[in-house]
């Protein structure tokens, strides 16, 4: 029986010629992450176990991303906990403020993670990685801990669903709504467990971006992990960036999947995810007719260039609905410089919006735009669960920033395509 | 290993921002956690919970963030065992990690009600509804991860070298 590019992964890290679904393994890992707020939780089991070095200072990753530039006195405590044990382990990667991007957006940037590698990080998006065909996937502070000290995570090897994807994505419609598209096909545990590869001719018109964005919200199918084949696009990305010799690896052509979606990318829409779970979607147009308080444009999902550019494509010269409030976080120092360089930020402060340093903040209702009772919002993030933006009964819609940005000039849910 | 107590029934997908929202997360302070636990789906968890309790919950149940703080907080707030008919993959590895005890198990997600004395035996994987007078029997975890367990958590193990 073949293996998926998954499973091929997994057997070379785990130094096994082979391995099959459900088999339980211990995997070598060439990347370990965390951020803000899972990393102190790892720092104390890791000092309570006793460990008193890490694996290799290298390898190991510390983004502050969740709640910096601090938002209060306890997460300030946090991030001192993380830059004190940084400075002690002397790890490389800590990326603290005016270095720090959201960490999804800014380990692919600086070429950290690469194609072949296995990954864990202690953020449940880490699964964003598989889009430079990497192994990777989000874990727990305890696994953190373990992997910053033994370089080493005990998996279950995972199944796989296989995504054929088919032709190529209309004007409009990005990489969000690909996965918020198979996100409402399957619901938010179809890939519970497994793997889901992407596949098919249809892969090559998607950009790295695109693909960054579909793996990212992999974990929003309950999935593992998610994977794209390493191509041309692959290769253009990560030649000149990757700071390591990267290694492909493809799916047999006998390997088992457990299903099997065919999907033709030109037959996608605009898509929107309703409160108060991902796989609540819809086409844009029949969303119309939602009012808005707020809109996000940012977050590791979709805080890239494209992103960006997308927004001031459809925001440049125009002026926000008054009384909404237009909040734009660009992921990374360089996503904010490359912003500041190309005139978008100017043009988004002139229609109307804020525009912030990177953090994570409102995804998770941490700050910079958490939501009053009632309110609602539309959100380039990924989730949408009860009170994630804030109050319990504010309201999140996930969408692309091509929606979100057209919704930011009406202050309703609105077709970016009527304006592109 | 025995766990008895009183359940909190929840439905399907309970996410972790629901079992410990962020706006909590400043703090790695278990208790503190603790005090805040399923605060967004059920404000009086915390005034109701007695030590042993246990929760039951429907599919994918702790999908979302990879928060630790989620089954931390559930731990601390004293409940003995989380079952559910399936777990989202990082709570489940993460409530390994920690040691909380968690089980899948269908039937007794479907046949316990809120309020049902349940006892479990975590050896056998038998769920015992004192109650209704039920049991439900459900999957025992691989040696790989028993071993983990026995060990009281993963950092345990490794000090142990019984994680090889």
């Amino acid at each position: 029986m073949g293996m998926t590019m998954t499973q091929k992964i997994l057997a070379a890290h785990a130094g096994l010629p082979s391995v099959k679904a459900g088999q339980l393994i211990n995997a070598d890992l060439d990347i370990v992450l965390g951020n803000d707020i899972t990393t102190p939780v790892a720092i104390n089991e890791f000092e309570k176990a006793g460990f008193d070095s890490v694996y290799d200072k290298s390898r190991v990753n510390i983004v502050l991303d969740h709640f910096v530039p601090n938002k209060d006195i306890k997460a300030a405590e946090q991030s001192k906990q993380c830059r004190q044990f940084a400075c002690k382990y002397q790890i490389e990667n800590f990326f603290d403020v005016g270095e720090m991007g959201i960490e999804h957006a800014l380990l692919p940037e600086k070429g950290i993670v690469t194609a072949g590698d296995c990954i864990i990080g202690a953020d449940s998006h880490t699964c964003t990685y598989g889009a430079v065909g990497a192994f990777s996937t989000g874990v727990g502070s305890t696994d953190m801990a373990a992997g910053m000290a033994t370089g080493k995570c005990w998996f279950k090897v995972p199944a796989a669903m296989k995504f054929v994807l088919t032709g190529s994505l209309p004007k409009g419609v990005s990489g969000k709504d690909v996965i918020l598209h198979i996100i409402g096909m399957i619901g938010v545990d179809g890939a519970l467990y497994k793997s889901m590869e992407f596949t098919g001719p249809g892969v090559t018109a998607l950009s790295m971006d695109d693909r960054l964005t579909i793996c990212n919200m992999a974990i929003e199918a309950g999935g593992k992990n998610g994977i794209f084949p390493v191509d041309d696009v692959t290769r253009a990305y990560l030649d000149g960036r990757s700071q390591r010799e990267y290694k492909v690896y493809e799916a047999d052509e006998d390997a088992e999947y457990t299903d099997v979606y065919e999907i033709d990318l030109s037959s996608l829409v605009p898509t929107v995810s309703y409160p108060h779970l991902p796989e609540n979607t819809h086409p844009v147009t029949d969303a119309r007719d939602i009012a808005i308080d707020q809109v996000v444009i940012g977050s590791c999902t979709n805080g890239r260039i494209s992103d960006m550019e997308i927004a001031y494509e459809i925001l440049k010269g125009k002026h926000v609905k008054k009384g909404l409030r237009v909040i734009i976080i660009p992921g990374t120092m360089a996503v904010y410089k490359e912003c500041l360089k190309r005139g978008y930020t100017e043009a988004f402060v002139d229609a109307g919006c804020v525009v912030s340093t990177p953090t994570c903040g409102p995804c998770l209702g941490g700050y910079m735009g958490i939501l009053a009772a009632g309110e609602r919002c539309v959100s380039t993030t990924n989730r949408n669960f009860v009170g994630r933006m804030g109050h319990v009964t504010s309201e999140v819609y996930l969408a692309s920033p091509a929606v979100a940005a057209a919704s930011a000039l009406t202050g309703y849910i609105s077709d970016p395509r009527e304006v592109l | 290993m025995n766990a008895k107590g009183f359940v909190h029934k929840y439905p399907d997908n309970v996410d972790t921002d629901v079992i410990i929202p962020a706006r909590y997360l400043n703090t790695p302070d278990a208790k503190e956690l603790a005090a805040h636990c399923m605060e967004d789906i059920d404000p009086d968890f915390i005034k109701k919970v007695r030590p042993g309790d246990i929760i039951v919950g429907g599919f994918n149940f702790g999908c979302g963030s990879s928060r630790e703080h989620a089954p931390l907080a559930i731990k601390t707030a004293g409940v003995s065992c989380v079952i559910a008919k399936t777990f989202a993959r990082i709570f489940y590895r993460n409530s390994i990690n920690i040691g909380l005890p968690i089980l899948e198990c269908e039937a007794a997600s479907d046949g316990i009600d809120a309020g049902d004395e349940v006892e479990i035996n975590f050896d056998t994987g038998v769920i015992t509804n004192r109650t209704k007078n039920e049991t439900y029997q459900a999957e025992p975890f691989p040696e790989f991860i028993q071993n983990i367990i026995r060990a009281g958590g993963l950092m345990n193990s490794l000090k142990e070298g019984s994680h090889e």
